[in-house]
């Protein structure tokens, strides 16, 4: 998977449970102070990525996902 | 009695009968019964398999995101809200300008009987088939029983204070009494007071068809809900949410809000008898002592919109105390003959009905009232609506839990 590819994976995911516009979705985006994702809609967002991307993304491990990129490289390591 | 005067200037509702206040009322007037029969596949074995679904589908009101948060009970206690917000001529939140009302003097008391049952069953089912970790992290704040109350307070803004009551099917009824409380203490000069219930599902079905509480007139269902009937059965389960709002009179006045009718007082009793049986003493407590509140006497009582949900033993104890608290001129309703047993909602729905009724002058009918029980000797509107000037209306609500609460509207 390319960065690109899950940076569309999870822009799927933030429109489908945050209402977020894909076009807002870029790698320096933090989720909740640019994409106001909240607290309850990120355990939203983190349980489907697991399922869309086939990894594990422990509660302890989410709180240093600031931004749409730190994601992305979570998932790219994840996944690898 | 209390010197600060309450009015009721806005109404809103989603029923099975309409989608608002006007087709809800429309359809009361006409005579028309929002029971059907269940077609889905889960009611195939069920002994009861009728209910009165909503006239109209909620999910359309919001947008998918939201969608995800909340429960069909706080989906449909906005909408009932929101219209209710609107009709007293107040502003959406995100309406641009907005209105002048200071939010610090607005609370809200909107109740449900039995909660997010559905969010409850729903999520089980995902807790069984898929593991915790796909359990919606909105469970909670959808199944909370303070959770429509919740959301009406937020989406207006209200900062005076939220709160839920839950007596059963007198919810509705008790947060409009706890509403008036509220203004009339001085801690708002506008409260959103209602009730909303959504809970048509096996089992909440099964549980009450336990009791042998509903009607199982099940290849009749607009013939099944028949309060005061010789061959009534039980009731009948609806959905529904009623929303009113209440407004300190002086206030009302003031921005020239138009009134429907004065909240004159309420009554609020308890049985200390049974968990589930009803008892008169303690009807004709809740009547009497809503009749002191508001100062009135018996003679002013022109109408009641009773309880009368179509259960046998229910229906005649109602008459009873009605004949000892009040007397034998009231002309009575249920409407519950049309709407089904909204629940916690029941006693908002059926205030909005009794405050048209006085703001009208015409008491909505009780549909299926075909061979009157040979106990009922008080005068009822059967089958077709009656013109009445009406001073002075009672709405009774009682609840599982021996919860009784009589609320007097009068004309303004």
């Amino acid at each position: 998977m390319t960065r690109e590819e899950i940076q569309n994976g999870l822009s799927e995911i933030l429109e489908e449970v945050a209402g977020v516009n894909p076009d807002d979705v870029s790698e320096e985006k933090s989720f909740t102070e640019d994409l106001e994702v909240d607290s309850l809609s990120m355990v939203e967002v983190v349980v489907a990525a697991e399922e869309k991307f086939g990894v594990k993304i422990p509660d302890d491990a989410v709180q240093d996902l600031r931004t749409v990129g730190d994601a992305i490289t979570f998932i790219e390591k994840a996944a690898a | 009695m209390s010197s600060i005067d309450v009015v009721v200037t806005g109404l809103g509702a989603t029923t099975p009968l309409g989608a608002d206040v006007a087709s809800t009322w429309d359809g009361m007037l006409t005579g028309r019964s929002g029971v059907h029969a269940l077609e889905e596949e889960w009611a195939g074995d069920l002994p009861v398999r009728i209910a009165a679904s909503l006239a109209e589908d909620p999910t359309t009101h919001f947008d998918r995101v939201l969608l995800r948060r909340l429960d069909r009970s706080e989906q449909i206690a906005l909408i009932a809200a929101r219209q209710a917000w609107a009709d007293a001529g107040f502003a959406p939140k995100d309406g641009g300008e907005g209105d002048s009302l200071d939010r610090e003097r607005l609370a809200v008391t909107f109740g449900t009987g039995i909660g997010g049952a559905l969010t409850l069953l729903a999520q089980d089912d995902i807790l069984e088939t898929r593991g915790p970790r796909k359990v919606s992290p909105f469970t909670i704040p959808m199944l909370m029983p303070n959770g429509p109350a919740a959301w009406v307070g937020l989406e207006l803004g209200a900062l005076a204070g939220v709160h839920s009551p839950a007596s059963a099917c007198a919810t509705g009824a008790e947060a409009i009494a706890m509403g008036l409380d509220v203004i009339r203490s001085g801690r708002a000069d506008v409260v959103v007071a209602g009730g909303t219930e959504s809970v048509i599902a096996p089992l909440p079905i099964a549980g009450f068809a336990a009791m042998r509480a509903l009607s199982t007139r099940n290849d009749e269902p607009e013939r099944a809900s028949r309060p005061w009937d010789k061959n009534r059965d039980g009731f009948v389960l609806g959905e529904g949410a009623g929303a009113l709002v209440l407004e300190r009179a002086d206030h009302a006045r003031a921005r020239g809000a138009r009134i429907y009718a004065r909240l004159a007082g309420a009554g609020l009793s308890s049985d200390g008898f049974d968990i589930v049986q009803p008892h008169p003493d303690g009807q004709i407590r809740a009547m009497r002592l809503a009749l002191e509140n508001a100062g009135v006497s018996p003679s002013d009582v022109h109408h009641i919109n009773a309880h009368a949900t179509s259960t046998p033993v229910g229906d005649m104890l109602e008459v009873e105390a009605i004949r000892k608290a009040i007397g034998d001129h009231p002309v009575l309703t249920s409407t519950k003959s049309m709407t089904g047993h909204l629940l916690g909602a029941a006693g908002a729905v059926e205030s909005i009905a009794t405050v048209l009724a006085v703001h009208h002058g015409v008491v909505p009918p009780t549909l299926n009232l075909d061979d009157p029980d040979e106990a009922l000797d008080l005068d009822v509107a059967a089958g077709k609506p009656r013109d009445l000037q009406i001073n002075v209306a009672i709405n009774n609500s009682f609840g599982f839990g021996g919860h009784n609460v009589a609320l007097v509207f009068q004309r303004a």
